[in-house]
């Protein structure tokens, strides 16, 4: 949808819902969730889960690295706790994000309850695509619009996750490893593209570094020691350059 | 454990341990969405913890995968990522662009490697 000048209108609620809806299946973001969800449901296949395990938490939880995260430790007998802190740290980006997407979706008669639904919506691809358009919308139609173009994406995202399992189960072993490989690439390019900050590319950096060299060690609970050592390091660097200038 | 038992407890997982640490995150920015901007300290720090996080199971899943990508070699993995990077940095850091290349170079590589 090109950015125009007058507040965009709809008839009613349902269309600002399937206009939503048609900008997600036709938007760029369709074609890298379909690429991570296919590699999603290879791994689901991978690590011995169902298709519908996969489906039912691409629904719930909603967003793929917490769910390659549960994909990959909840069959291999990690404690439960350290699941859990593992996602918990991963989906922390969700509350700056929840934060900044709420002002835009408020209008003067919004009822808590009508920002239920996109709160649960809010993930990357979401996220993105509603700062940049929702702002040309008049404000009663912003919701639905957000609505619409949240189950887009969730749709498609349930869609391949089925597609991945299948593959992966029917594919010559090459060709399930390039599947397999899908999570990571797609998961390393949008980490790297929503890096605008130093901090940020700095913390990719040293979590690419510090995950593996844990993992070696065997240390216990890496993946949550790899984010707040990595993560604060970062961090640390960033606030020591702020200090210089 | 019985049959039903077993076949519900990766669902029970999920909620307990996938949902519920997940969605927090969400509900705490609903009941909390005001006065915090993207650029206050907490929300950087928080912002380099996630990534940090996300880069290591990146790395864990090249560097020590299972299955079908654990059969294609570990140098072969590692410079397919690479050249999957170089790509995404040259063509206007486009994620489609970065993941083509890294599979192309990974399946030629395999191809090449088996021939």
């Amino acid at each position: 949808m090109p950015a125009m000048s007058a507040p965009v209108a709809f008839s009613s609620p349902s269309a600002a819902f399937f206009a939503g809806a048609k900008t997600a299946l036709t938007s760029v973001f369709m074609l890298v969730l379909a690429g991570t969800y296919i590699g999603i449901g290879a791994l689901t296949h991978d690590f011995g889960l169902s298709s519908w395990w996969l489906a039912i938490s691409t629904v719930l939880v909603w967003a793929a690295p917490a769910q390659v995260i549960l994909i990959t430790t909840v069959t291999t007998g990690a404690a439960l706790f350290e699941i859990a802190l593992a996602v918990t740290l991963s989906a922390i980006r969700l509350f700056p994000m929840v934060v900044a997407l709420m002002p835009v979706l408020r209008g003067p008669t919004t009822r808590l309850r009508d920002l239920l639904l996109p709160t649960h919506f809010t993930a990357v691809s979401m996220w993105v695509e509603s700062l940049r358009l929702l702002p040309n919308l008049e404000h009663q139609w912003r919701i639905p619009f957000c609505n619409g173009l949240s189950a887009g994406y969730m749709a498609t995202a349930t869609v391949f996750g089925f597609v991945g399992f299948y593959l992966a189960a029917g594919l010559p072993p090459l060709l399930a490893g390039a599947l397999l490989f899908l999570t990571p690439m797609s998961f390393l390019m949008s980490t790297a593209r929503n890096a605008r900050m130093m901090v940020d590319k700095l913390a990719l950096v040293l979590g690419l570094l510090i995950g593996p060299l844990l993992t070696v060690l065997a240390v216990d609970l890496d993946l949550m020691w790899t984010g707040l050592v990595g993560g604060t390091l970062a961090y640390l660097v960033h606030r020591i350059r702020e200090a210089a200038t | 454990m019985n049959t039903l038992l077993t076949e519900l407890w990766p669902y029970f997982l999920m909620v307990l341990v996938g949902y519920l640490p997940n969605e927090v995150w969400r509900a705490f920015g609903l009941v909390l969405a005001r006065g915090l901007n993207e650029d206050s300290e907490i929300v950087v720090w928080s912002r380099a913890v996630a990534t940090a996080i996300l880069a290591g199971v990146i790395a864990k899943l090249v560097l020590f995968p299972t299955g079908a990508l654990a059969a294609i070699s570990l140098p072969l993995r590692v410079t397919a990522s690479l050249i999957g990077f170089v790509a995404f940095l040259a063509v206007r850091r486009s994620v489609s662009a970065g993941v083509l290349a890294a599979e192309a170079a990974l399946l030629i590589g395999a191809y090449l490697s088996v021939h």
